[in-house]
């Protein structure tokens, strides 16, 4: 291009000084396979069974279930991240702490769309705060992760329905805050197996308070559910 | 030349560029992502004008191409309408990816703009060591005063602290006795806490503006942040040992040591007595003010939960004896009845 240059325009002499010179070898990669094949994949997957996709979402889905019940510092959960996981989980949670019965005067309890509300825009805030701090994570794949963290409360949420159902006594309360207090450290620490390897060394403290209060909170909303029978 | 897209992992891509970034979806028919620069002409200075010409130059190709392919498949299959075919077409394919396209695109200029976090980075630069340091100097008021303290700006430290006292609050709801109306309290202490820190900060910094004080609002911010932290504490130790007369020691300690420094630093920055009575007047009242209110406000409302719960179980109206002149037994029983329909009216209610 510099020869073409000099040749065909001398008064732009100048500006073949700026292309750069063809002595110089170009290194690397520069075939990336882009796109026509995946998309192949994606408009096959459309003539599949229902059952087939459905079966491939909860698989994966459970796989990351698997994942956070034994918190390993693996890439998979933060690799495909998918945000079906938390939907489910958010969904039972505030179906489950919808308080009281119909026939109460005041409405006992958070309503569904408060606990919806919180848990999103809790995550939402907590990776805004990492991403703030430096962290090299992505939005998605950290709700997915703070999602999928819920898990462990989801579990004491059940135990602790199943405790009341035996009586609401001192007992019954010093169970479910066990319950509670052990699902809770479980979230956090789940959490943070992932989360914290995305910051830099010195600032995982910063990063894991906004989780353990996040955490604590929808712990505090479970152990604080109370049924009026 | 030529010139290398790089595509991040996946479908993921981060458009960061505010001209759009590299689509990876650009080259549409062929496999590799290599864009052959040579007939590009070298006239332009910059960079955008040269990646607008590029995008302009392959739409135009990938219209040619659609255009191409739609003649060659309407003419090899008669009678078929090419929108039958559906997403499994090329030229289906292609209008989606344009469309697809010019949506990232637009999105990705209003993300830009809008909700561009990297403004808010530098306040969140800071270190755990450093958070800690300067909780604990919260409370410990200095006294110099003529020369301007230094204030840190940073607003990590701030929201954690407004986000605990969220925290504290519903903690003490719940410890308060019967929780009721959990929803509407939650919101209540969000609104209240993130109200007061916004909200008394701009106030404060008006009034600096109006008196001459050296202090920017990302300062007062922090300030008024670090100084909750007081307020936590005081909160979090009353709401699970319940003594007034603790919360009155503890209000007018740590309350006050926590308002000292805040009015100590403003001192520092404001020239004159007159500005600098106004401002710290105003900051210690409402700060005091703050937690008396909180401590007071949240019982109540509990309690008035409470008393509204157990209405209908007061006793009825009680019936006092009164010497009443010598009328005629009718009108005195006409007058029990009316008393005795109002009291079950009002006790409906």
């Amino acid at each position: 291009m510099a020869e073409v240059d000099e040749s065909s325009k001398p008064m732009f002499a100048g500006l073949s000084d700026v292309s750069i010179s063809t002595d110089i070898p170009v290194e690397g990669e520069i075939n990336v396979p882009v796109g026509t094949s995946s998309q192949d994949d994606e408009y096959s997957t459309l003539d599949e069974p229902v059952k087939d996709t459905i079966l491939r979402d909860l698989t994966a889905v459970g796989k990351k279930f698997v994942h956070v019940m034994y918190p390993k510092k693996s890439s998979a959960l933060l690799r495909d991240w998918d945000l079906w996981g938390p939907l489910l989980l958010c969904v039972t949670l505030a179906l489950m702490l919808q308080g009281g019965s119909v026939d109460s005067k005041e409405d006992e309890g958070p309503q569904f769309a408060e606990v919806f509300v919180i848990i999103w825009f809790g995550s939402v805030i907590i990776t805004l705060n990492s991403k703030l701090l430096g962290g090299t994570i992505s939005f998605f794949q950290s709700l997915c992760v703070l999602g999928y963290c819920i898990m462990p409360l989801t579990v004491a949420m059940i135990v602790c329905r199943l405790v009341l159902l035996g009586g609401s006594g001192k007992v019954s309360f010093i169970i479910r805050l066990l319950v509670v207090t052990a699902s809770f450290s479980w979230s956090t620490f789940a959490s943070t197996a992932f989360l914290a390897d995305s910051q830099p060394t010195n600032r995982k403290a910063l990063v894991v308070y906004p989780v353990f209060l996040f955490y604590f909170v929808i712990g505090w909303m479970i152990l604080t559910f109370s049924q009026s029978t | 030349m030529f010139l290398k897209m790089a595509s991040s992992d996946g479908n993921k891509n981060t458009n960061t560029e505010p001209w759009g970034g590299f689509d990876d979806n650009i080259i549409q028919g062929t496999g590799s992502a290599v864009i052959d620069m040579e007939n590009m002409d070298d006239t332009s200075g910059s960079s955008f004008e040269d990646m607008g010409e590029m995008h302009q130059r392959m739409k135009e190709e990938e219209e040619v191409a659609a255009e191409a392919e739609a003649t060659e498949e309407e003419t090899g299959e008669d009678g078929e309408f090419l929108g039958m075919k559906g997403i499994k077409g090329q030229l289906g394919r292609q209008v989606a990816d344009e469309v697809w396209q010019a949506g990232k695109r637009q999105a990705s200029k209003a993300f830009n703009l809008y909700a561009n976090i990297d403004i808010l980075r530098p306040y969140f630069d800071v270190e755990p060591i450093q958070v800690r340091n300067r909780l604990i100097e919260s409370m410990i008021p200095i006294r110099m005063i003529n020369f301007p303290q230094k204030i840190a700006g940073e607003l990590y430290g701030p929201m954690m602290l407004v986000f605990t006292l969220v925290a504290i609050l519903l903690h003490g709801m719940k410890t308060s006795g019967t929780v009721i109306r959990e929803g509407t309290l939650m919101g209540t202490a969000i609104g209240t806490c993130f109200g007061y820190w916004l909200g008394v900060s701009s106030f404060i910094y008006f009034l600096a503006y109006l008196c001459n004080a050296q202090i920017t609002m990302l300062q007062m911010l922090s300030l008024l942040g670090y100084g909750l932290f007081g307020h936590c504490v005081v909160l979090f130790v009353t709401y699970n040992v319940h003594f007034h007369s603790l919360f009155y020691i503890l209000w007018l300690v740590i309350g006050g040591l926590s308002t000292l420094r805040m009015v100590a630093a403003i001192i520092s920055r404001t020239v004159g007595q007159t500005p600098r009575l106004i401002l710290c007047g105003t900051l210690a009242a409402l700060h005091m003010l703050f937690l008396l209110y909180l401590h007071f406000a949240y019982h109540k409302i509990v309690e008035g939960i409470l008393d509204t719960l157990e209405g209908p179980n007061l006793p009825p109206i009680q019936r006092v004896a009164r010497d009443l002149p010598v009328v005629a037994t009718a009108a005195v029983n006409a007058m029990n009845v009316t008393v005795k329909t109002l009291g079950v009216i009002l006790q409906s209610h």
